[in-house]
């Protein structure tokens, strides 16, 4: 516990803990708003903010962009978490290329974009098969 | 003065996000999305990645808003729900995120030199692009050449969501037109 009033730890880590911050931020926009596209912006956020923990991981104290200068003395930053989280922007715009998709096809089938009433139009279908399938079965009996 | 700028940006990035949780104009908050990624791309330069600031900008700001902006004009201009306030998801997001912080407290410190990180295939890395793939710039040599695999990964997965994406949406305005005639 006596590490966590440190400042050169806490300043050390204070990156990560406002990161955790934003990620929590569109963490919360997913779970607790209603409206389709804004969960995809919440997604994002969340992306966004997971990117930056990685980048932060990869800076070198007193290092340069991971770009070759003449100085031989010169230190870099670390240039893996760099590909790797460019490989995860492409494979995250791609992801929501398609989550946007899903959203106009959903407003297309059911004319909203609001959770709240998709699953209510849902719920109202399902009673309504309910109810025909006793209707269905009441006939049988009485044939019978 | 790193540090101050990078406090400055992050405030920016969260009131920004508090906005997108607010606001119920579609059109705002894909306009404050935009800005969300260019403020990213701003705080990924002040930690090195030039590489990743410049994709971010492109790909977040441009490519991410225009689609976005496509999706409104084919759905709906706004939230119709007024936000309700409940202390659930607020519960569990905080957890959530103080279990995080907890994972952090054994993270080595910012810019630590001698972290785990920094000490395995990194710097073998800086040291092998200038000669074997003769490139000045270290991220293009790992992405192009040495883990080039993983970009034609990338690429599958591009071409599969593309792929998706026309399935989904294929005979869209034939469909429209046809509701049209039948109303």
């Amino acid at each position: 516990m006596d590490s966590l009033f440190n400042t050169e730890f806490a300043l050390g880590h204070m990156n990560y803990w406002l990161f955790v911050i934003l990620m929590m931020t569109g963490l919360y926009i997913v779970v607790a708003r209603g409206n389709l596209l804004k969960k995809i912006v919440g997604l994002n956020l969340f992306q966004v903010a997971v990117f930056m923990l990685y980048i932060s991981m990869g800076k070198v104290a007193g290092g340069t962009a991971p770009i070759l200068v003449d100085n031989p003395d010169q230190a870099y930053s670390n240039p893996l978490p760099h590909v790797l989280i460019l490989t995860a922007i492409v494979v995250g715009i791609a992801t929501t290329s398609l989550g946007l998709a899903l959203i106009v096809r959903i407003n297309e089938t059911y004319g909203t974009i609001e959770e709240d009433e998709v699953l209510d139009i849902d719920h109202d279908m399902y009673s309504a098969e309910v109810a025909e399938m006793e209707k269905f079965k009441l006939m049988n009996a009485e044939t019978r | 003065m790193e540090l101050a700028i990078t406090i400055l940006l992050f405030l920016a990035l969260v009131s920004c996000a508090i906005a997108i949780a607010l606001v119920r104009n579609l059109f705002a908050v894909v306009m404050l999305s935009g800005v969300v990624s260019l403020l990213a791309a701003l705080l990924f330069i002040v930690m090195d990645a030039v590489d990743v600031a410049f994709t971010e900008a492109a790909v977040g700001a441009g490519i991410s808003s225009v689609l976005m902006l496509g999706t409104i004009a084919l759905t709906a201009r706004n939230e119709k729900v007024p936000p309700r306030y409940s202390l659930v998801p607020l519960a569990v997001v905080s957890l959530t995120g103080m279990v995080l912080i907890y994972g952090t407290l054994d993270m080595p410190n910012f810019g630590d030199k001698n972290a785990p990180v920094q000490t395995h295939v990194g710097p073998s890395y800086i040291e092998r692009t200038p000669k074997e793939i003769k490139v000045p710039n270290f991220v293009t040599g790992v992405l192009a050449s040495y883990r080039g695999y993983d970009t034609l990964g990338e690429v599958t997965v591009v071409f599969t969501a593309g792929l998706g994406v026309i399935l989904l949406l294929g005979g869209l305005g034939k469909r429209r037109k046809r509701r049209r005639e039948s109303n």
